[in-house]
């Protein structure tokens, strides 16, 4: 059950996006948000410069199905202005307004107005019914973070079992994090529908060990406590992270550079070329369209998500004891043999699907709504080229 | 309970133990279904998390987890065996995609 949106996606959840281009006008946007039932309030803390990536990254957020109108509200003197984000927004045909608090002439007078056309929205969005759609207008984000040895032999398969089943059944799914994909180069390129997006899959990673290697890291390097764990070979450690996507063929790789944003353009398996860092992570796939997210953590975690709701999901059976508030799947009954991985992986879409039909995962109840734009290092990205 | 260790891809030819194995333990390999593929004799102590052969497995013979290749044998493997970096070696991932044949 979902939302129709004018540009035909199906929306999950019916939020208003009050969106702060910049932290500038961050504080009022929140105040505002706080007030009018439904809606949220995200912001981004770079700068005010008109960095690309970052305007897709608002964009791509204001764009999700997720949200039901969009507000901007901008300080002024930003280069990243109002209209750059509206503008974005404006070909989808979902309501955008904008304001700016410099020529509204402060707070008050500023808030008044927003106000009202929240007040506005909130009335009209919630006349809206949910209809029934099909899974195939469904794309999933998966995630893993606070990973431990439970990682790679319950969760992440499980959630993999359930990525297979959404794809088999017409459904979209996204995964990103390149550094845990180094090693499996070749086998994600193998899964690559066609010889471009297998060189696609070789650039990504390629280019990701290279920034890696700029801040001195190795990337390939196994420690003593990865052997002693269990992990033989670098392949074995990033395929625990990498099955977590399923074991369907790969579409294609969705760039977010100077010049591009992609999103997904049909049913399937997606990489995004993106970041390992678990909430800009996250943000940056329901940037692109992601409505749901599933998140595996060995160790347990908080997140949740300012415009999606996210499912988080534990291979270890003591974490999903002591971390049951946070943690809404227990992929832990696999360890103490009383599941099957299949059987997990069948109540991980079971769930997917009930979310998307409304159900608020744990950390939607405890309203959280973490949201971090990430911000590619320019000097980095000159030398690759991109800039 | 008896002791488990999972197959997570069927085409896989070792399993992960769930918990510590001793030597002379009971130990249930499953499937990805949760069927028992194999009961075998554990010679040797199996961390939780580690490998073990599910059939034997030749020297020079890929190590396959995921239903992908992690490693090959640098020694024969038997059933049941433990199985990390003292007989198995990285396969040397291709660096690139023409040394893969896969561009």
């Amino acid at each position: 059950m979902g939302y129709g949106r004018p540009d035909k996606s199906v929306g999950v959840r019916n939020h208003l996006l009050v969106l702060a281009p910049i932290d500038c006008s961050f504080e009022p946007a929140k105040k505002i948000a706080a007030q009018v039932d439904g809606a949220v309030a995200v912001t981004q803390y770079h700068g005010c410069g008109a960095d690309p990536v970052i305007v897709n990254n608002l964009v791509g957020t204001a764009l999700n199905p997720n949200v039901a109108a969009v507000l901007v509200l901008g300080l002024g003197c930003e280069t990243l202005t109002v209209d750059m984000v509206a503008d974005g927004v404006r070909p989808s045909g979902k309501p955008v307004e904008t304001l700016v608090l410099q020529q509204e002439g402060g707070t008050l007078k500023t808030q008044e107005k927003a106000l009202r056309i929240l007040q506005r929205w909130a009335q009209e969005v919630a006349e809206y019914r949910p209809e029934a759609f099909p899974v195939s207008k469904l794309t999933l984000a998966v995630e893993c973070g606070g990973s431990d040895a439970t990682s790679g032999l319950a969760a992440n398969p499980a959630v993999g079992v359930a990525c297979d089943k959404l794809i088999d059944e017409g459904g979209t799914v996204i995964f990103s994090e390149p550094q845990e994909m180094i090693g499996t180069q070749h086998i994600l390129a193998r899964r690559a529908v066609n010889k471009k997006v297998a060189a696609d899959v070789y650039r990504m990673i390629d280019e990701d060990e290279a920034r890696l290697k700029a801040r001195g890291v190795d990337s390939r390097w196994m420690s003593a406590g990865n052997i002693d764990g269990g992990l033989t070979t670098i392949e074995e450690k990033s395929l625990g992270a990498i099955r977590k996507g399923g074991t369907r063929p790969i579409q294609g790789v969705l760039q977010d550079n100077w010049d591009r944003f992609d999103r997904p353009t049909k049913s399937g398996l997606w990489l995004q070329d993106g970041t390992g860092w678990d909430v800009p992570s996250v943000t940056h796939m329901v940037a692109a369209g992601a409505q749901v997210v599933c998140f595996t953590s060995g160790q347990g975690s908080t997140t949740g998500h300012a415009i999606a709701p996210v499912i988080k999901i534990t291979g270890n059976p003591v974490t999903y004891q002591q971390m049951e508030d946070n943690m809404d799947i227990n992929a832990g009954t696999i360890l103490d043999g009383s599941e099957s991985l299949n059987s997990v992986g069948d109540r991980i879409y079971k769930s997917i699907i009930e979310t998307a039909n409304g159900k608020k995962t744990k950390a939607e109840a405890l309203g959280y709504r973490d949201y971090i734009v990430f911000c590619r290092n320019r000097a980095a990205e000159h030398l690759l080229g991109h800039c | 309970m008896v002791k488990k260790a999972i197959q997570i891809d069927e085409k896989d030819n070792i399993a992960t133990t769930t918990s510590e194995v001793e030597a002379g333990e009971a130990l249930e390999v499953t499937s990805p279904d949760g069927a028992v593929i194999l009961r075998p004799k554990v010679a040797e102590l199996i961390p939780f998390g580690h490998k073990l052969a599910i059939k034997p497995i030749k020297k020079g013979e890929n190590i396959v987890k995921y239903g992908e290749i992690i490693g090959i044998a640098t020694q024969p493997v038997k059933a049941g065996a433990w199985v990390n970096t003292h007989n198995v070696g990285s396969a040397r991932m291709p660096t690139s995609g023409k040394e893969a044949g896969i561009l």
